[in-house]
């Protein structure tokens, strides 16, 4: 059976997803996503001409809330659960002035 | 059933002091002690903070005060439920240290109840799985053989109910999640409408599709934590501003003119052959009951897999880029000359494990460029097809049923292939897909190699109609034992104070 995903598509995507994958990793996915995406091919078979999507089961839209300043969580108490800090400021690395991507 | 093990037994003999929430407590650890090395139901416990709190429950119950509907019962959460104590972990090697800054609402429902909560179960990463093999930290084995999954994703909690290691739990449902693991475990798994529990705290996998349901040993103790955790909550805009129906209320009445509705797709000659014997059995007794038993045609049944895992990783795939090395959860030490780029990349390839990773790279794909209305946009095509097929059975009676899964307990093991792991949810997703409601029953064994495994009935109603979904429930199991049956070695040492 040919495969749905060429390997160059499966690298696109994992960069996409910013995830590293190592060349066995890609080789599985090409292979396991392709067989995924075979079946979901089926959908293809329903006749969905005019239906409107459905993105949520709810009808509820922009509920709103009273504009009142309410409890917020602590600063120390977020920034004491990542990673790397400096001060009151999460700290990551540097970005400016160089090249952000590969 | 042996009903002073039962939630509801518990807090009458908690009330009248028959029992003390402290020894309680301390029957939970002593078998979690004993059988949870061999189960891996658990990942963490809080035996002090439980303790403490069942010692302020038994002084409150002492000095005659009510210190709510759930007092002193000993209560698990799934590991994707957040608490301010302890980690929360998802099973993922991404949140192995994280410690929640707050409480999920329906957490803090049952904590405000009076529960107390022993301890985090373990899942599938994420929540993405249906055999609880997908968990960073060692797979969970069904007590009933311990060569078998406990299924998924809310394993932990399904064995850990179904062994007796405490009455009740809560699991997350976003495609069968909660009824396929007590399916395969022998207890009772609910996954409420759309909207019925907040979300709030509970960890995004596909937020049109999650809900937080209770595991237990019976229907009525499945319906009461239910209607402790339910209700709206602002905190959830998603979460319907409706009000939660006493479910006890009435549970034991059979609804009035009951026509059960069996969609003849439901009984698929793909079903393990006990499987269907089981849901024919559960057909023939509702009928013996006075029910009417209507034909339902259900053709889109079989596009749900494919509808579900175009849409459940669509929103994975936004959902879990938050996960970024930033601002929470693991970061991967960087080499010189890397950069931000790799820090995402590096960190949550290190972090997330291969059923997580592969799903992404679906959501991702599904959702990128060019694909967008071949895949996402078709799918929620075919899902507005999939609830106005559902509305019209609706029509024609109170509850659909048929087999939870169709097969019962797997090997660990057996189902390495992705696809074959997806089409376990090719009764439950739906469920999801259209935001209806879905109970899962003990309703019979399959004896597979002198082992008894057992199998589970699914019970599906209309939105926001739970109350009418536990009544029917109800009635078939107040009609057969299943439900009190016990796994091998499973007995009286557990609760033995009970």
């Amino acid at each position: 059976m040919a495969e749905r995903l060429s390997l160059d598509e499966v690298r696109h995507v994992a960069k996409l997803a910013r995830l590293r994958l190592t060349n066995e990793e890609l080789e599985q996915y090409r292979s396991q996503l392709s067989a995924v995406l075979e079946h979901i091919a089926k959908l293809n078979e329903v006749d969905v001409a005019g239906v409107e999507p459905m993105a949520h089961p709810s009808d509820v839209t922009n509920r709103l809330d009273e504009d009142v300043v309410g409890e917020s969580m602590p600063v120390e108490q977020l920034l004491a659960i990542a990673p790397a800090v400096e001060g009151q400021f999460l700290a990551v690395p540097k970005v400016l002035g160089e090249e952000t991507g590969p | 059933m042996d009903d002073n093990q039962s939630i509801l037994g518990l807090v009458e003999a908690l009330k009248h002091r028959e029992i003390s929430a402290v020894q309680l407590v301390q029957d939970c650890f002593e078998g979690i002690e004993q059988l949870d090395e061999k189960l891996h139901c658990f990942h963490e416990t809080y035996p002090h903070r439980a303790l403490q709190a069942a010692e302020s429950i038994d002084g409150a119950l002492e000095a005659g005060d009510e210190p709510g509907p759930l007092a002193g019962v000993p209560i698990a959460l799934k590991d994707n439920i957040v608490t301010s104590f302890g980690h929360t972990t998802c099973s993922s090697r991404i949140l192995e240290d994280f410690n929640s800054p707050y409480t999920s609402t329906a957490a803090q429902r049952l904590i405000d109840a009076g529960a107390i909560v022993i301890g985090k179960t373990n899942c599938d990463e994420f929540a993405m799985g249906s055999s609880t093999e997908h968990c960073a930290f060692g797979e969970v084995c069904n007590p009933w053989d311990l060569t078998r999954v406990p299924g998924g994703s809310s394993g932990g909690s399904a064995a850990a109910v179904a062994a007796r290691l405490c009455p009740g739990a809560l699991g997350s449902d976003t495609g069968g999640s909660i009824r396929q693991p007590a399916s395969l475990c022998g207890v009772v798994g609910v996954k409420p409408s759309y909207g019925r529990v907040s979300r709030f705290g509970l960890v995004a996998f596909g937020s049109s599709l999650d809900q937080i349901g209770p595991l237990a040993r019976c229907v009525k103790d499945a319906a009461w934590l239910l209607r402790i955790i339910a209700g709206p909550d602002r905190r959830d805009s998603t979460c319907a501003d409706l009000a939660v129906p006493d479910y006890l209320n009435g549970i034991d009445q059979p609804p009035e003119n009951l026509r059960i509705g069996v969609p003849k797709q439901y009984l698929s000659d793909k079903n393990e052959p006990a499987v269907n014997e089981a849901v024919y059995s559960a057909i023939e007794l509702y009928r013996d009951l006075g029910a009417e038993i209507v034909d339902i045609d259900l053709p889109l049944t079989e596009y749900g897999v494919a509808t579900y895992y175009v849409i459940a990783p669509a929103e994975a795939s936004s959902n879990l880029a938050r996960y970024d090395g930033i601002r929470y959860g693991r970061r991967a030490p960087l080499e010189p000359g890397e950069d931000l780029f790799d820090l995402y990349a590096k960190s949550r390839a290190e972090g997330f494990g291969p059923e997580v990773k592969r799903r992404i790279m679906l959501g991702t794909y599904v959702l990128s460029a060019g694909y967008y209305d071949a895949y996402y946009k078709r799918a929620l095509q075919v899902r507005r097809l999939i609830k106005q097929e559902f509305d019209a059975a609706f029509e024609k009676c109170h509850a659909l049923l048929g087999p939870t899964s169709p097969a019962p307990a797997f090997e660990i093991g057996a189902k390495a292939d992705p696809l074959s792991m997806y089409l376990c949810d090719v009764y439950t997703a739906n469920t999801n897909i259209a935001g209806i409601c879905g109970i899962s029953i003990p309703a019979g064994f399959a004896k597979v190699d002198g082992k008894h495994l057992p199998i589970g009935l699914q019970i599906q109603c209309k939105a926001f109609d739970e109350a009418t979904m536990f009544r029917i429930a109800r009635m078939f199991e107040a009609s057969t034992d299943y439900h009190t049956k016990r796994p091998p070695g499973i007995g009286d040492a557990v609760m033995r104070g009970v």
